[in-house]
């Protein structure tokens, strides 16, 4: 892999020098909330909009990822903030599901994925070789788009990130983790008298919220969410939205998700992804309302996509 | 118009499917035909099969005894006034007490033409006694002595009376004694426990398949100790560690020719391996073990791959999206979730190593060994190899114990293939 600790000015090296010289244009701080002089139609490596944000916690910078021969992301970067939730919307194969299984390393497991540039978690190059996956994942904590409970317990489920991580020194300990975890998860109330049935007996939505009990039980500092609701019905999906409006508390939220009105209610900004490019990220009323980008308007629109 | 020409070719579609139905009705009809024809020949012949084995085997589980008066005379046991239990003569009291029921047998070739109506074994359980209890001596018990092989096969039928008497081996004679006993309800069929509690022997009704049982049985434990762990470490690195390279392309490859492999290769490799080079002993389970180890490997190796590959994959990415290591997904979930189809795959492989006989005649398990093995270093022989041994002895008596030693193979592959069975179902986890 040839981006570990290399640095932005090493990676701009490869970007010939007619890109990069707008780069810094783009991301000066003075382009923030100015509208385009002519709307955008192309798609250019440049992202409009603001890709920064006040108290960046994740900053993905020029990242390339390659699934073999196939460039599957193409020189995106991205700041998240502490506490906010960012969508990421876009047509299927777009790369927005890679772009966030890049920020908590889930594409290593790939054998053909490469990927380069650099992300930082809290200022630490997450793809450095000192760093292991395992404590990445401990602070960067993902939910599925299908609900993938483990086939134990409901309790073993929420228990296993605290067991394998040593957060509990003792049973009591861990009986409060997993009370605390699947209150927050707004399920201890369905399941508490149950905690010793199997996790794959629940129902759709609360298998959802249960995976994110047993994601927050590990206390991440970044939850990323794959299209958590693609395949629950719109109650448990009001739910699952409730949750991740209290959640945005405490946690940088990054929620990939077909539905704009998702989008729409969940985030406060949202990145528009289109075959690999970062075409357009801003504040998520302005997406909606006021797109630069003629292909974010077409999508959110409903002409493409 | 263009409305009834859309209406006319719908009544135009109707028409030629209707049309067709009868056809395509009489194709699945002749289809299902043909498949339940295949299924009942195949069924036919699995009847003929068990028909012909239960047939020749079942009277092998019972074997002919003669009930004697035999008196524990100290004139025959222990001439010098004390029983020698090396050197006695055994045979005479039971001799003597089936000589009782025959007075008029008295002429040479007569008493011992009478003698051989009874097999040495009847000897033996007279020696069998007096171990347990000398106290017998000089006293008289009614025993129930096991005949003869072939006055054995007179009774069951086995032996054709109206043969040319130059042509069967019981004579005139024996056959009228033989009348004569069962007349008296002094001869009938009892269990053959020798069948079960004897190692191999030249005589057929002494001749029993506990020794290659236990052959089988320590041969068994050496081939599930090595191969299960060593074949499921293996698909476990190989379908979870293993870098997919042409090297893994490679090694799979050769897994599954191996699996292919004929396997009296494999006796050809354990002679040249373990017995030629690292110097084990000959006709040895410890051997024959590793041999079929090396057999069952490539089996084991490829259900446990199939079973880790059924594990799904969002069982995986949850761990690890959880901060799991490797080796904890591994160990925590994808072992979990296999283990029903290793140990199936295993206890098949198992079943397989069982009825294999062509490698264990390259090792040496072909030999006629008559003590039953008691560790894994002892000469010992196999089931399968015991009724190819059997299947090829002479006497007629042997016949009907080859089909008996394939009723019980049969019955302990039925056994760990229902096993596999049960595990399946009741390990299995939904998910």
């Amino acid at each position: 892999m040839r981006m570990a600790g290399m640095s932005e000015f090493e990676a701009k090296d490869d970007v010939p020098a007619a890109e990069a010289a707008p780069a810094v244009e783009t991301r000066g701080a003075h382009r923030r909330h100015t509208r385009a002089p002519e709307r955008l139609t192309s798609l250019t490596h440049e992202t409009v909009g603001e890709i920064r944000c006040e108290n960046p916690f994740v900053i993905a910078e020029n990242v390339d990822v390659y699934y073999g021969t196939n460039h599957a992301i193409r020189n995106v970067s991205l700041e998240i903030g502490k506490e906010e939730v960012i969508a990421l919307i876009g047509p299927s194969g777009c790369g927005k599901s890679t772009f966030l299984r890049c920020l908590n390393r889930m594409n290593d497991s790939i054998e053909s994925a490469r990927v380069t540039g650099r992300i930082t978690l809290d200022g630490q190059d997450i793809y450095s070789k000192d760093l292991d996956p395992v404590a990445l994942r401990a602070r960067v904590g993902m939910v599925f788009q299908k609900a993938n409970p483990f086939p134990k317990s409901i309790y073993d489920n929420v228990a296993y990130g605290p067991r394998i991580h040593g957060l509990a020194a003792d049973r009591a300990e861990l009986d409060d983790i997993v009370h605390t975890s699947l209150e927050r998860a707004g399920l201890l109330q369905e399941v508490k008298d149950r905690l010793d049935e199997p996790g794959t007996g629940l129902s759709g939505g609360q298998q959802q919220r249960l995976c994110i009990a047993r994601t927050i039980a590990v206390n991440p500092e970044v939850i990323l969410m794959d299209e958590p609701c693609s395949a629950l019905d719109p109650i448990a999906t009001a739910r699952i939205e409730d949750l991740i409006d209290e959640l945005s508390q405490d946690y940088a939220i990054v929620i990939v998700t077909h539905s704009m009105q998702q989008a729409a209610r969940v985030s406060g900004r949202v990145a528009y992804f289109h075959l690999g490019h970062l075409v357009e990220v801003d504040d998520t009323d302005r997406i909606f309302t006021n797109p630069q980008h003629k292909l974010t308007e077409d999508y959110i629109t409903g002409r493409i996509g | 118009m263009s409305r009834q020409l859309t209406a006319e070719r719908q009544l135009g579609t109707r028409r030629k499917v209707e049309a067709g139905l009868h056809r395509r009705h009489r194709r699945e009809r002749l289809f299902q035909a043909s498949g339940m024809l295949a299924t009942g020949v195949g069924i036919l012949f699995l009847c003929v099969f068990f028909y012909t084995l239960v047939g020749n085997g079942a009277s092998a589980f019972v074997q002919t005894k003669v009930r004697l008066d035999v008196e524990f005379s100290r004139e025959a046991l222990a001439p010098d006034g004390e029983l020698d239990l090396d050197y006695a003569d055994f045979d005479a009291p039971v001799r003597e007490a089936l000589h009782e029921l025959f007075p008029e047998a008295t002429g040479r070739s007569e008493r011992r033409e009478l003698n051989r109506m009874l097999s040495i074994a009847a000897g033996y359980q007279v020696r069998e006694l007096l171990l347990e209890n000398p106290a017998l001596l000089g006293e008289t018990r009614e025993l129930w002595v096991p005949a003869a092989a072939n006055i054995d096969m007179l009774h069951k039928g086995s032996i054709e009376r109206t043969l040319d008497p130059a042509l069967r081996p019981v004579s005139d004679q024996q056959i009228a004694w033989t009348d004569a006993l069962l007349e008296q309800g002094r001869l009938a069929t009892r269990f053959n426990t020798a069948l079960f509690s004897n190692g191999d022997s030249r005589e057929p009704e002494i001749a029993g398949i506990k020794g290659a049982l236990m052959g089988s049985f320590y041969m068994l434990v050496v081939t599930v100790l090595l191969a299960f762990p060593i074949g499921v470490a293996a698909a476990v690195y190989l379908e979870e560690f293993a870098p997919k390279s042409r090297w893994a392309d490679l090694i799979e490859v050769n897994i599954n020719n191996l699996a292919a492999v004929p396997s009296i290769v494999f006796g050809l490799l354990g002679l040249a391996v373990f017995i030629n080079w690292m110097a084990l002993p000959r006709s040895a389970p410890l051997v024959g073990g590793l041999v079929l180890s090396l057999l069952t490997l490539p089996v084991i190796i490829i259900a446990s791959r199939a079973a880790i590959k059924a594990v799904p994959p969002s069982i995986r990415q949850a761990a690890l999206g959880l901060g799991a290591s490797r080796m904890q997904v591994v160990f925590h979930h994808v072992l979990p979730l296999a283990l029903p189809g290793m140990l199936t795959g295993t206890i098949i492989g198992m079943s397989r190593a069982l009825g294999e006989t062509a490698p264990l005649l390259m090792i040496g398990m072909v030999a006629f060994i008559v003590d039953v093995p008691g560790g894994f270093t002892d000469p010992a022989t196999a089931l399968p190899v015991q009724i190819f041994l059997w299947a090829d002895s002479p006497e007629r008596a042997f016949a009907e114990r080859t089909s008996a030693a394939i009723i019980v193979l049969l019955g302990f592959l039925l056994v760990m293939n229902l096993a596999a069975v049960i595990i399946r179902k009741r390990m299995e986890r939904k998910w």
